[in-house]
């Protein structure tokens, strides 16, 4: 197995989940804020309404083409760079993935056009249900595909065949409503929802700063503020701290994410701050917080959250199983297919996965020496000090979110929001704060399942094609040069859009469109078509 | 239901997925690659995006869906197709990549620089798909050099030049004039004037190469390529790997099928009588029985490659053994069971909110809805 295709091939994958990510929340939660706006203007027939749909509506579909695009790899991708995960898990992974195409990517997609091009075809409230099913649309994608992901975290619901060598399905309940999935989802579409409420804030505050168009900002404002308060909360209180102790990949998340190397007694402290140190297993200049760990990731007082070290030691033991169990499926697989062999196989056959984990270090999985099986089980542990900060990073740009928008309430509800110059500026300063948390928490979830594709079953090491370093580094920088010219194209025209506010729909009633020179403080620039 | 009939079931949901995304995304992409074409001035080139604007997105889910449906009910497929025809897919990936985009971005600012290398991307996005469609369907025929192991494990040995093979560029060809055609016939539902004549014109050309690439590959099929065939006997209910049967290659034996089964000359019978119903209601500017005629040619062709290769989805060119077919490629019987239930409840409803969105805003569109809505349109 050559590990620098194993590595290109996970930064290739996480490169473009990484700039996918950067439009979906929005779309999730811009699109609801549009479909409220449009529920506003159809019940009271103000048309400043209908233009808010239509300039947050200009904002959205910039963004979302390229949503569109990055989406597209995200589809094929398993089967590029993953076949081995693809041929293995497709029985069961590949069917949220499909569910998500028919009963969700159809709708949103079949939807956006009217929304865009149906205003006047439509009546209001043809148009109205409209924006609602791109709203319910883009969030049933999310449903599905953390279901997909859900799964692989913590995979429930599917079984291993011999005879075909994979997965597959016995229970798709299961699969639905795998308590780690229905997490993710909450946590997930809310961090979405409070992107959208910080992108029309940050952008309502510039255009209060600037005196412009301030019947229109106060609204947006208003309407972002209100969403956007129940959002964050959400996030915070429905974190997905909850799936912690589902799964045994979930558990190791955890330990790492709080850099608890020995399982302390119930209920567990939280480390606040501290530098995780891999070699001495030890974290220094930890600050802890009593029980809050144990609360949080336990709801009790009494569960004890186990350490690395235990884990590690648990793991060894797994990967010994997991020999037993490669040796048998290889029995199996030459034809002792009798009762005996079959039965022994079903007794271990839970750990086959950590059997697999040694075909990195030897091709002759049940020779493995001690000194592999101890790498082995030491290696199922993520590096802990990304994670120990990408965490913290997360949680400290939440909780700067949860203040922001909680003030912005106060003072929005006060109307006196326009003249909170500080809170203002603030706003746009930390425009970028909900794309680097959704970022970081993506990068929890995903790079804390390592060394696992799917948990406890696959590999990551196993799960990529045959193809060669070189076709990796060629299409590794050609999604890197696409997507990044992509990136400031869009980058260009939303700012551009944005700073332009109203008047770009062209409507004659917004202020580029009045006598620019006499309002003060703005500069006249072009709007564009 | 059996598992054998769910097998069956599910290569034609797929073929069904695939003809959707013919059918609708084939003329989005034919319309954008005639874009520089026939599109000769700024007006023209945005009613030409605009009569297919509301749409390409949902037709395109089409496309993701079959992906995903590949993934679910053809894991091992998915997994050998797209890792075997890594550059080949990516190829058809980056072009599309300039679609969502290019259709947003294009009309947003004034510049004829700006606006020209959108055309020209937008170009890309819509022929280079359609060619490469049509060269991976002509490689199936040919067999594609990959091998499988007992853990199930793929190699791939070919290159992506590998592919551009007489034939295989032959059905790259027929696809391409195939989904020009299916763009140029749609735009005669869209547009007026002089845009219309040239789409007429284009159609014809278009529909002419069809009908004349169609009957060389049929006759090239039938005298030069050797096809494949399961020599042993297949229990259409077992559970199966592909390397549990064995195949032998053969004359003519991707025309096999129309022997045995006599009713599936209908798919290549109708594609032929099709194509020259379009050119004929082209001639009589008869827009909506030309698109009719053109959608059930693009149906019927895609029709015959599945009829010709069935059981075959993916031979082997490095040892017959190792070809994928309905039999043993297949999801297990569960999840088979549980996906044809989600998609006969889906597919009908999203076929008729696809109907509702085309009646709602079906009619041409004209330069002056274009100035009268400048910052709404494409």
């Amino acid at each position: 197995m050559d590990e620098t295709v194993v590595d290109l091939s996970r930064l290739q994958f996480a490169i473009t989940a990484f700039y996918h990510f950067l439009f979906v929340p929005l779309t999730l939660g811009l699109a609801f804020i549009l479909a409220i706006m449009e529920s506003v203007y159809v019940m009271t027939g103000k048309q400043i309404y209908k233009d808010m749909v239509k300039f947050w509506g200009k904002l959205f579909g910039i963004n979302f083409a390229l949503g569109v695009t990055t989406g597209l790899t995200m589809e094929f991708q398993f089967g590029t760079n993953w076949a081995y995960y693809s041929h293995y898990v497709g029985d069961v992974f590949g069917a949220p993935l499909a569910i998500e195409g028919l009963m969700a990517f159809f709708l949103e997609s079949t939807f956006i056009g009217l929304f865009f091009f149906g205003w006047d075809r439509l009546s209001k409230l043809q148009h109205l249900i409209v924006t609602w099913l791109v709203a319910i649309g883009s969030n049933l994608s999310a449903l599905w595909i953390l279901i997909a992901n859900g799964w692989m975290q913590n995979p429930v619901g599917a079984e291993f065949n011999y005879e075909t060598m994979r997965m597959e399905m016995n229970s798709f309940s299961e699969l639905i409503f795998n308590p780690v999935a229905q997490v993710k989802f909450v946590h997930t579409v809310s961090a979405g929802y409070v992107t959208g409420a910080m992108f029309v804030l940050a952008i309502s505050a510039y255009f209060m700063l600037n005196k412009r168009d301030l019947p229109f900002a106060r609204r947006s404002f208003a309407i972002a503020a209100s969403f956007g308060l129940a959002s964050i909360l959400s996030v915070i209180v429905l974190g997905d701290e909850s799936g912690y102790e589902l799964g045994d990949v979930q558990r190791t998340k955890l330990a790492v994410i709080e850099a608890e190397w020995d399982t302390h007694e119930a209920p567990a402290a939280f480390t606040l701050v501290g530098i995780p140190n891999e070699d001495s297993m030890q974290t220094d200049y930890a600050i802890r917080i009593p029980y809050a760990l144990g609360l949080v990731a336990t709801r009790s007082v009494d569960e004890e959250v186990t350490g690395i070290k235990d884990l590690i030691v648990e793991h060894e033991g797994r990967i010994r199983n997991g020999m037993t169990a490669y040796g048998l499926l290889q029995a199996l697989k030459s034809g002792e297919t009798d009762t005996q062999t079959i039965n022994r196989f079903e007794a271990v056959k839970a750990d086959l996965g950590y059997g697999l984990l040694l075909k990195k270090y030897t091709n002759e999985v049940v020779d493995a020496s001690e000194e592999q099986i101890k790498q082995a089980a030491r290696d199922t542990i993520p590096s802990v000090a990304p994670m120990f900060w990408t965490f913290r990073i997360m949680v400290g740009l939440g909780f700067l979110m949860l203040f922001l928008i909680g003030a912005s309430f106060y003072y929005a509800s006060k109307h006196v929001a326009e003249h909170q110059t500080w809170l203002l500026k603030s706003l746009i300063f930390a425009l970028p704060a909900p794309w680097i948390a959704c970022e970081m928490g993506w990068f929890v979830a995903e790079f804390g399942r390592q060394p696992w594709s799917i948990g406890e079953v696959l590999p990551t090491a196993m799960s990529v094609s045959s193809r060669s370093a070189t076709d990796l580094w060629m299409s590794l920088s050609a999604f890197i040069v696409f997507y990044s010219g992509l990136l400031v194209v869009e980058f260009y025209l939303m700012i551009r859009f944005a700073k332009s506010g109203p008047s770009c729909l062209k409507t004659g009633r917004y202020h580029f469109e009045q006598n620019a020179t006499d309002q003060a403080g703005s500069h006249p620039q072009h709007s564009p078509a | 239901m059996d598992y054998e009939s769910l097998k069956l079931i599910w290569w034609v949901l797929i073929g069904v997925l695939l003809i959707g995304f013919a059918v609708t995304d084939g003329f989005d992409m034919g319309v954008i690659s005639l874009l520089k074409v026939i599109g000769k001035t700024d007006d023209e080139r945005r009613i030409m995006l605009n009569a297919v604007g509301p749409h390409w997105d949902g037709n395109q889910v089409w496309f993701i869906t079959a992906g995903g449906a590949i993934f679910a009910a053809w894991p091992i497929v998915y997994a050998v197709a797209f890792s075997g025809l890594y550059w080949a897919l990516l190829l058809v990936l980056f072009a599309l990549f300039f679609r969502p985009v290019g259709f947003e971005y294009r009309s947003k600012i004034e510049t004829h620089r700006w606006r020209n290398i959108w055309d020209w991307l937008l170009t890309v996005g819509g022929a280079v798909p359609a060619l490469v469609f049509g060269i991976a369907f002509g490689n199936l025929f040919l067999g594609l050099p990959f091998t499988l192991n007992e853990l199930m494990q793929t190699q791939y040995t070919g290159s992506f030049w590998q592919l551009l093979s007489p034939f295989a560029l032959l059905c790259g060809v027929v696809s391409l004039t195939m989904l020009t055609m299916h763009g140029a016939v749609f735009l005669q539902l869209k547009t007026e004037d002089e845009l219309v004549v040239r789409a007429r014109g284009m159609a014809l050309l278009a529909a002419f190469l069809t009908l004349t690439g169609f009957t060389i590959a049929g006759v090239w099929l039938a005298f030069g390529i050797d096809g494949y065939t399961i020599t042993s006997l297949v229990d259409g209910n077992a559970v199966m790997t592909p390397l549990d049967k064995r195949v032998a290659i053969g004359e003519s034996q991707w025309l096999a099928n129309y022997e045995v089964y006599p009713l599936t000359l209908l798919a290549p019978a109708l594609s032929l009588i099709a194509l020259l119903t379009t050119m004929y209601f082209t001639l009589k500017h008869y827009a909506g029985r030309a698109f009719i005629s053109s959608s059930i040619a693009v149906a019927g062709i895609i029709c015959t490659a599945g009829f010709s290769l069935f059981p075959f989805i993916m031979p082997s060119s490095i040892d017959p053994v190792f070809s994928l077919t309905v039999w043993d490629v297949v999801s297990s019987e569960k999840t088979l069971g549980i996906m044809f239930a989600v998609a006969a409840i889906f597919v009908p409803i999203v076929l008729s909110y696809t109907a509702w969105s085309y009646y709602k805003m079906w009619g041409v569109i004209r330069a002056k809805d274009i100035h009268a809505n400048q910052v709404g349109m494409y």
